[in-house]
């Protein structure tokens, strides 16, 4: 019997690390990377910050960049090199308390709308269509200023209230087509539980999507946060990229003091590049043909053929020389 | 050409059911507040405000502690179906609507124009990279999406430092000189467009990666069919095939997304505008966030929804004319 179970295992675990399978591709782990860069400072800003990040030191105002101060200094003397640092945490913890919130209710509502029939299904994408539809920065502005203080959990919450529905149609679409497939069938027919169904035999197939529409919901999520921060909606205490560029605005950094405002920028936007690496790979997991596509056409062109040619082309070295030609022209 | 009744009794229940929502959703907004928008009002004009004023107010805005909920609802209702979206604390009480009507051209007339720029600029992009799948021209992908995942705000404000601060190219702020006055004369029209052309180059090129990608990534999966494959063995030049077997394909599904991106489009706008001082609908509601002035808010929400339910309408007409599936009567 331990055997048996040690063998259930085995495969689970080795079922568990297969359904990551869609992280595997040299774009996938560059974000990947870049991200655990992101989270390392997140976790450790403490130990690697210079200065506390509202540290004020009078005699360095508005400072550029030099060996004491990294990226200069704010109207107060503050360090902004450790305000990015300290920043990278608020950032990071509500992106990814809004991605886990937002992914939840997608999967919840994408997989039923999917696998049930009828009009709990069309009710169900019903809703999911209006989150869709209503635009969602306006919402959370209105919802955010009615509170005078409030929480992260809060904040995060409302972003993903805002961002769950793409995930969850496109879940809904997936779930419909896996609903036919044979293997569903067959433990249907067996008589397995809805439950182990649902989590057995349907998610490890759905998990690329799940990966991919949590992804998008943390970058929906930061870019609202730091928007949102900007703004000055949310409480200056939460410290993050866009409060940083918040207090810049303020305090008349445009256009002379670049390193107040150039590096917050930078940051959020290297954050999105790395997430939307990894949504990259996860879509060339899902759809091969993207990257096949394109390694296929170099391929061709290395043999001085053009993919977009008429006709399969015999290859003469008169007719190599003309079609090197077609490539530069078509 | 005709469009099966079918089709536009579904797309027009769904429309009529997400408007139903977002006006309910309006309803419940104030409502969800722990203190009330009247009282706080009162207490930052103590002493201006007669106690009649108090209670009309109090009636405008549904927040009557003799009615029901249910009661309050219906009145709701009646003061929209006659146009009355109430009054705004801070502009001197002047009534919603007109306060949106003076902001509500200059925001449609910048997102209009750079939505459509850039859709088209970025689908004919897209479609391009796609057919020449594998060239040089795959390098444009990184470097739209750099600027796809960048705020809007910031890149305003970049773009506002670099190109009016210190190159001086554009004026930085505002949709018209100083002491100029909408009128319809040519200077005018030059100004606007002088104001206007910055915002609209800052949306274009944050919303461009979004539609580049869309395209080419469809664009990829298109060429594969067999249909793509008939057509170059007709000896169909390849202009055709790329433009009109290809790329029409492959747009169907870059205007289902228009739905998702144009609310996504309007939420940077708003906060582009602050940072342009853009006298559109985007200003006014962070001005009406700061003043804590509820109805404008509420107001402002309202219109912007069903702005961009009537941009979804559009795309889901030009959907219906491209796709002669959904003309077909479905059995």
């Amino acid at each position: 019997m331990t055997t048996s179970q040690n063998r259930t295992e085995k495969t689970f675990l080795s079922q568990f690390a297969a359904s990551f399978a869609m992280f595997r591709n040299p774009k996938s782990l560059t974000g990947l990377i870049i991200l655990g860069v992101f989270v390392v400072v997140a976790i450790f800003s403490d130990f690697l910050a210079p200065y506390g990040p509202l540290d004020k030191d009078f005699s360095a105002l508005r400072q550029a960049p030099s060996l004491t101060h990294l990226m200069g200094t704010t109207h107060m003397g503050e360090d902004i090199f450790s305000q990015i640092l300290y920043g990278t945490r608020g950032v990071l913890v509500v992106g990814f308390l809004a991605g886990i919130m937002g992914t939840v209710i997608a999967v919840i509502m994408g997989v039923v709308a999917g696998y049930t029939r009828g009009w709990r299904s069309e009710s169900l994408s019903a809703i999911t269509n209006v989150f869709l539809v209503v635009p969602g920065l306006p919402l959370i502005i209105i919802i955010a200023s009615q509170f005078e203080d409030p929480p992260l959990v809060l904040i995060a919450a409302v972003l993903a209230a805002t961002g769950w529905a793409w995930g969850a149609r496109v879940l809904r679409a997936q779930t419909m087509s896996l609903r036919n497939r044979d293997f569903i069938q067959a433990a249907r027919a067996n008589g397995e539980p809805l439950h182990r169904i649902i989590l057995v035999e349907m998610l490890p197939n759905l998990m690329a999507i799940i990966a991919s529409s949590f992804i998008g919901t943390v970058t929906a999520a930061v870019l609202g946060l730091t928007t949102l921060a900007f703004i000055g909606v949310i409480p200056i205490t939460n410290l993050n990229w866009g409060t940083i560029l918040f207090w810049a605005q303020q305090n008349g950094a445009f256009p002379n003091f670049w390193w107040w405002y150039v590096p917050a920028g930078l940051c959020i936007a290297i954050l999105g590049v790395a997430l939307s690496l990894i949504n990259f790979g996860i879509d060339e997991y899902v759809n091969p043909r993207l990257r096949s596509a394109g390694e296929r056409a170099r391929a061709l062109k290395k043999k001085g053929l053009n993919a977009n040619d008429v006709m399969t082309t015999v290859r003469t070295p008169a007719s190599t020389a003309k079609n090197s030609k077609d490539t530069n022209d078509s | 050409m005709r469009i099966p009744f079918r089709f536009i009794a579904g797309r027009t229940a769904f429309y009529l059911f997400t408007a139903y929502a977002a006006i309910t959703i309006n309803f419940f907004l104030p409502r969800m507040m722990a203190g009330d928008p009247v009282t706080a009002y009162m207490q930052r004009n103590a002493g201006q405000i007669s106690v009649e004023a108090e209670r009309s107010l109090r009636i405008l805005f549904g927040l009557d502690q003799n009615t029901s909920v249910w009661q309050q609802y219906i009145a709701y209702w009646q003061l929209l179906f006659n146009g009355d979206l109430g009054r705004s604390f801070s502009n001197g009480l002047a009534p919603v609507g007109d306060v949106i009507a003076s902001a509500l051209p200059w925001t449609l007339g910048l997102v209009g124009v750079a939505t459509i720029i850039s859709f088209v600029l970025g689908t004919a992009t897209g479609a391009i990279i796609g057919w020449r799948r594998g060239s040089r021209a795959d390098v444009i992908i990184p470097i739209s999406t750099f600027f796809s995942t960048v705020p809007y705000f910031w890149l305003g404000l970049i773009a506002i430092a670099v190109f009016s601060s210190i190159l001086g190219w554009f004026p930085a702020s505002h949709a018209f000189g100083k002491g100029a006055s909408p009128e319809f004369t040519l200077d005018f029209i030059g100004q606007v467009i002088a104001h206007g052309a910055l915002p609209a180059i800052t949306i274009v090129v944050a919303s461009l990666g979004g539609w580049i990608l869309g395209m080419r990534n469809m664009m990829l999966t298109v060429l594969d069919e067999d249909y793509i494959v008939v057509a170059q063995a007709k000896g169909l030049p390849n202009r055709r095939v790329l433009w009109k077997y290809a790329a029409r394909n492959a747009m169907l599904p870059q205007l289902s997304s228009f739905a998702l991106s144009i609310g996504f489009i309007v939420g940077g706008t708003i906060v582009m505008e602050m940072v342009f001082s853009y006298p559109g609908v985007g200003k006014l509601l962070l001005d009406a966030t700061n003043a804590k002035d509820y109805p404008l808010m509420q107001g402002l929400f309202l219109i912007i929804t069903l702005a961009v339910l009537c941009a979804n309408i559009l795309a889901d007409m030009a959907y219906a004319i491209l796709d002669p599936r959904t003309r077909q009567t479905e059995a």
